[in-house]
């Protein structure tokens, strides 16, 4: 059977068909469709973890079990866990644990372009790269087998035209894989420095038996064709140049790292230029640089931004610049928004109103730094906005500065990495406010489910982690729960909690307006009294996608078919010019 | 064969995705190697959308540059400018004639382009113009627009016969949207 598959349902069916046991993630585009996926698979256990550490750290556990373990995050996410990554380097791999990584140049939705081929040299760690997604699968499985008979983590990097885009896949069955169990092995699960020295020495003699899985590697191979021009490439990469130079020579690399040096040595014998077609970082090139083998790279290929077959061929000379038509700057921009009735609006609303600094996070609720509500200062990674307003309330406070702080964080980045943030706040005696967008859901990602929905990956109930009284718990004395449709009330609280002298925490509740059973409720729409609208065009402020304002009759107008009925613009208009449908 | 390509371009929430899932399981099914790319993430929030589908004998990018497809097809006014210059000097372009307000235009910030569709023709000659909101509206689905618009572009694709498309739809759509559907496919398809 054949399908046509995204990278990243690929790699799911990848896992399912290396009969893995145990999978694990933290949402991250370009990589969450992986875990919704292999959890449709139920001989897989699968789970949400709260951020990318615990997910690895699961993973490794399974592994510890002698399960076959596959573990997915964003690129950010391997920062976060990069501390057991590190680890696990050393420990290895008795179930096989697979770690992907989605990176995203581009940055079609990250906060930066980071080259995550540089863990796997900074760890040691092996890394394959697929081109497409047979390659997803297949590389997927040859993972496992990799991890086991090296034993070793195996990092497998896509990016995000791999993750994102669909290509032919053909299908093969489960391979029954016993569950090897559990053995105490302290002198390599538990890396105390005795340990870690002798552990440190294997790795080593590893990364010279991978070097040789390299040279042999079947998927890093040779295409010769016209031997005036020789083209070294990984990844997405080795598509762009094959169309833009179909007629050289090709050397595809799939195992990236370690890389495979002799093969690279007899391609650079063989052709009379080698050109180094890459994304982002110059991986390849330096290293192949390093072997003492002349090659082009960034001197023509960018550094910055994705690549496509149209920059391929301009910087290799294939085609001339095309010179756009110049009406296309005629397209308005479409940036996105926050959704009509979005819960998080009238918080920003509010801190715009209040002119408060807010030192935000990273979720839907970063649309709210947008015009027209321009309510958020900073936004960092995740977890920061807590412990940038710590700093930032210190030093405003040294400046004599005061302006008041909030910190805006939502409910998943709460759990995520808020938590040990929120304590520190206690601990430093911080008299700031922190408030929490608890819209039931981690929406930003298309909408998984998080220790306070109480369901589970798979499907199944589970507890919920009461935020109200987790902090009460930690022992915040000021809490205050608001509900996001009442304008007035989120409008005081945040007014008030701001002015406190003391630590306070603001949890406002509703949940997101595109859950199903939030669809299905019915509200009243609004519309707009032409005949006492003033065109103050306070309602237009709010951001809300279904408001217009037309400029000739100097009127607002709703969008019925936008409108979901949240009232916001009703509470907001001073002249009664909004009036249920 | 050389290798064919097409862009559906529009907003997030008009079915793009669909769209561009039945085009290519269509072409898998009529035998060509396809690929397909889009990037979504944002598309929820109000954010423009596109699919590049590319199929022949042997693909390898899934991306089409600058003066490469063959057919876009535009959900949406703006989205037909913002991707002319990926289509071909003779390349067809197919417009939707809806236009959906981008946030900066709601809010008074910046004005909609005067007239997108008469801008596109000064530069593409076989520039077709469809209402399928119309005709959704009038199959008493509206959102079925997206398979109206399909049963246009099915039309002058011309490479895959009719009845991959049938199956296409069949294979991914519930059955009990799937009739309407077919309707709506057949009425795009229809028209002239
Ligand atoms: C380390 C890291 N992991 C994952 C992501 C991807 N990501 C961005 S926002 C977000 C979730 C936001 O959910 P929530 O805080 O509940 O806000 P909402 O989108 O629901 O408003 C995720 C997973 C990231 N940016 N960084
Ligand atoms: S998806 Fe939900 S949380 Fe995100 S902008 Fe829309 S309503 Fe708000």
């Amino acid at each position: 059977m054949k399908e046509l598959l995204s990278g990243n349902e690929a790699v799911a069916r990848g896992a399912f068909e290396a009969g893995v046991h145990f999978a694990s993630a933290y949402p991250g585009t370009p990589s969450t469709e992986i875990l919704e996926n292999v959890a449709k698979y139920k001989e897989i256990h699968s789970q949400w973890s709260v951020n990318e550490k615990t997910a690895l750290e699961t993973a490794i556990g399974a592994s510890f079990g002698g399960m076959r373990a596959i573990v997915a995050m964003k690129h950010v996410g391997l920062n976060v866990a990069a501390d057991p990554l590190f680890s696990v380097g050393y420990i290895g791999a008795k179930g096989g644990l697979v770690i992907v990584t989605a990176d995203d140049p581009g940055m079609h939705s990250s906060q930066n372009e980071q080259d995550n081929r540089n863990y796997a040299r900074a760890a040691k760690i092996p890394m394959l790269e697929p081109s497409d997604s047979q390659e997803a699968k297949d590389f997927t499985k040859i993972a496992f087998t990799i991890s086991e008979e090296f034993d070793t983590p195996v990092l497998l990097r896509l990016t995000t035209r791999i993750s994102h885009s669909k290509s032919i896949v053909q299908f093969n069955d489960r391979e029954v894989v016993p569950i090897k169990g559990y053995e105490k092995d302290i002198r390599k699960n538990l890396i105390l420095p005795a340990h870690a020295r002798l552990l440190h020495k294997k790795v080593e003699e590893r990364f010279k038996k991978l070097k040789e899985l390299s040279n042999d590697f079947k998927y890093n191979f040779i295409e010769y064709k016209d031997k005036k021009v020789g083209i070294i490439t990984s990844g997405i990469s080795y598509q762009y140049a094959k169309e833009a130079m179909p007629d050289a020579s090709f050397l595809k690399i799939s195992l990236s790292w370690p890389l495979p040096e002799e093969l690279i040595r007899e391609f650079a014998k063989n052709v009379q230029v080698i050109y180094i077609v890459e994304e982002n970082d110059p991986f390849l090139e330096t290293e192949i640089k390093a072997m003492g083998i002349d090659v082009v790279g960034k001197e023509l290929i960018p550094e910055v931004g994705e690549l496509n077959p149209y920059i391929v061929k301009v910087s290799l000379g294939v085609i001339q610049p095309y010179t756009p038509k110049q009406i296309e700057t005629k397209a308005t921009p479409r940036p996105p928004a926050l959704c009509p009735g979005c819960p998080h609006t009238s918080v920003f609303y509010a801190i715009n109103k209040n002119k408060l600094i807010a030192t935000g996070d990273i979720g839907c609720y970063t649309l709210g730094a947008l015009p027209p509500l321009s309510a958020m200062d900073t936004c960092v990674d995740m977890g920061a906005s807590i412990t940038n307003a710590l700093g930032l309330e210190y030093a405003l406070k040294k400046a004599g500065d005061n302006r008041k702080i909030v910190a805006v964080i939502g409910d998943s980045t709460f759990y995520h990495s808020g938590v040990t943030g929120i304590i520190d706040m206690i601990y430093n005696g911080s008299k700031g406010t922190v408030i929490i967008l608890d819209n039931s859901i981690t929406a930003m990602t298309g909408h998984q489910d998080n220790p306070g929905t109480g369901r589970t990956l798979m499907g199944d109930e589970a507890p919920i982690v009461d935020i109200e009284n987790l902090v009460r718990g930690l022992g915040v004395k000021h809490v205050k729960v608001v509900d996001t449709y009442n304008l007035e009330e989120v409008m005081q609280t945040v007014k008030e909690e701001s002015e406190r002298d003391e630590l306070s925490v603001i949890i406002a509740r509703r949940p997101c307006m595109l859950l199903p059973e939030m669809k299905k409720k019915k509200f009243d729409k609004y519309e707009v009294d032409e005949t006492k609208c003033t065109g103050c065009q306070m309602c237009v402020k709010i951001g809300c996608p279904a408001i217009s304002f037309d400029k000739n009759k100097k009127k607002a107008n709703i969008n019925y078919d936008l409108c979901v009925g949240c009232s916001l613009c009703y509470q907001v208009c001073k002249f009664d010019a909004i009036k249920k449908v | 064969m050389e290798n064919k390509r097409v862009i559906i371009a529009g907003v997030g929430g008009q079915g793009i995705l669909l769209a561009s899932d039945l085009l290519s399981d269509a072409l898998m099914k009529a035998g060509f190697d396809v690929k397909k790319s889009e990037v979504h993430g944002m598309s929820q929030r109000g954010g423009d959308v596109v699919s590049h589908i590319v199929f022949g004998e042997k693909v390898y990018s899934p991306l089409i540059s600058f003066n490469e497809a063959d057919v876009i097809l535009a959900f949406e006014k703006i989205e037909s400018l913002r991707n002319i210059d990926f289509l071909k000097d003779d390349g067809i372009m197919i417009i939707n004639s809806t236009s959906i307000l981008p946030l900066p235009v709601a809010a008074g910030l910046m004005d909609y382009p005067e007239d997108p569709i008469g801008e596109v023709k000064k530069f593409v000659k076989n520039t077709y113009v469809v209402d399928a909101e119309k005709i959704a509206k009038e199959l008493g689905n509206r959102k079925v627009m997206n398979v109206v618009l399909l049963g246009f572009l099915a039309k002058n694709l011309k490479d895959i016969e009719k009845r991959y498309w049938e199956e296409s739809l069949k294979e991914r759509l519930p059955e009990k949207i799937f009739e309407v559907n077919l309707q709506a496919f057949n009425r795009g398809y229809n028209l002239e």
